[in-house]
């Protein structure tokens, strides 16, 4: 029985099923990428609620705890989120489908709670924080959670993840460290650092297919 | 020693390989999942997890998920260490080829 090749191609199918049993690897570079645009906008539009005609870096015209100001950008953030939440579902699912995997699995729901229990904790946090009038807050608890989120959910997808989660993180703590630029440093972590993770992952595995 | 001992008989086919590499690395699969993972056909899968519980490697658990039926597997502390075995004996055979 059996050559070298033989081996080699049983090894490569091997470590072919474990992986697409394990993890989630429909995570499509494109939702990055989306996800970015959208959190850019949204931060363009705050940046006009709040600082326009000044710069992001300097005085402020508003004050963001009147609450109408703070309802458009609630209402901003929320339609940021849900608008990512659909690109991600839909690259998901596409890219599912182009490789022939299941849309949704165990690994799905696996993937889907190693991400949704931090992030959950966090925005239930950040909600009790702004009921409080806590709103230095809102930016470095965002970046903190989605950063921890995304650490634990590199077990279940492609680990380069981790270092977005991490990178996620870092900018957290400095925002924290820094107050009265959050809305530059989210939009950072939302913005260029979900295009840049975005267009890595597409280039690296899906632009050849 | 023989080049080709420690050799698995029961993974010979490519297609038991893989159910047993995939049931390494996760707790426990429905049937469904490891016949869409696997592309094959209801039959076939059938068939070819019959024989690995024969030697026992897998186990089966049958259960209900309300109305409707559900098979479960897992590999079984034999069936692990079986599969060990079998790769440590292709590294082997490779690593002599070179």
């Amino acid at each position: 029985m059996g050559n070298t090749t033989d081996f080699q191609k049983d090894l490569a199918s091997i470590r072919d099923m474990m992986e697409k049993s394990s993890r989630f690897v429909s995570l499509s570079g494109l939702s990055g990428i989306f996800a970015g645009l959208f959190a850019l906008a949204g931060t363009v539009y705050a940046y006009f609620l709040i600082y326009y005609p000044n710069s992001p870096f300097g005085f402020r015209f508003v004050y963001v705890n009147q609450s109408s100001v703070l309802l458009k950008l609630l209402l901003a953030a929320a339609l940021v989120l849900i608008a990512s939440v659909l690109s991600g579902f839909y690259f998901s699912r596409r890219k599912a489908i182009a490789s022939g995997l299941p849309v949704w699995s165990a690994i799905t729901r696996r993937f889907l709670f190693s991400i949704l229990v931090p992030l959950v904790s966090g925005a239930v946090f950040i909600g009790l924080m702004l009921l409080k009038g806590n709103l230095e807050i809102v930016a470095p608890a965002c970046l903190l959670f989605y950063g921890l989120a995304l650490m634990n959910a590199g077990n279940f997808t492609y680990s380069e993840i981790r270092v977005l989660g991490a990178l996620e993180i870092g900018l957290g703590l400095i925002s924290a460290w820094i107050p009265g630029y959050g809305l530059i440093f989210w939009g950072a972590g939302f913005g260029l650092l979900h295009i840049a993770y975005g267009a890595l992952m597409y280039s690296r595995y899906e632009s050849k297919h | 020693m023989d080049l080709l001992s420690g050799f698995d008989k029961a993974f010979e086919n490519r297609v038991r390989l893989q159910i047993m590499s995939v049931l390494v690395v996760n707790e426990e699969l429905e049937f469904n999942f490891l016949k869409e993972l696997l592309k094959l056909s209801d039959g076939n899968l059938a068939s070819h997890i019959k024989a690995l519980e024969k030697e026992n490697y897998v186990q089966v658990w049958k259960g209900y998920n309300g109305r409707k039926p559900l098979t479960k597997y897992s590999a079984t502390g034999a069936g692990k260490l079986a599969f060990k075995k079998h790769l440590a004996a292709i590294e082997n055979f490779i690593n002599k080829q070179k």
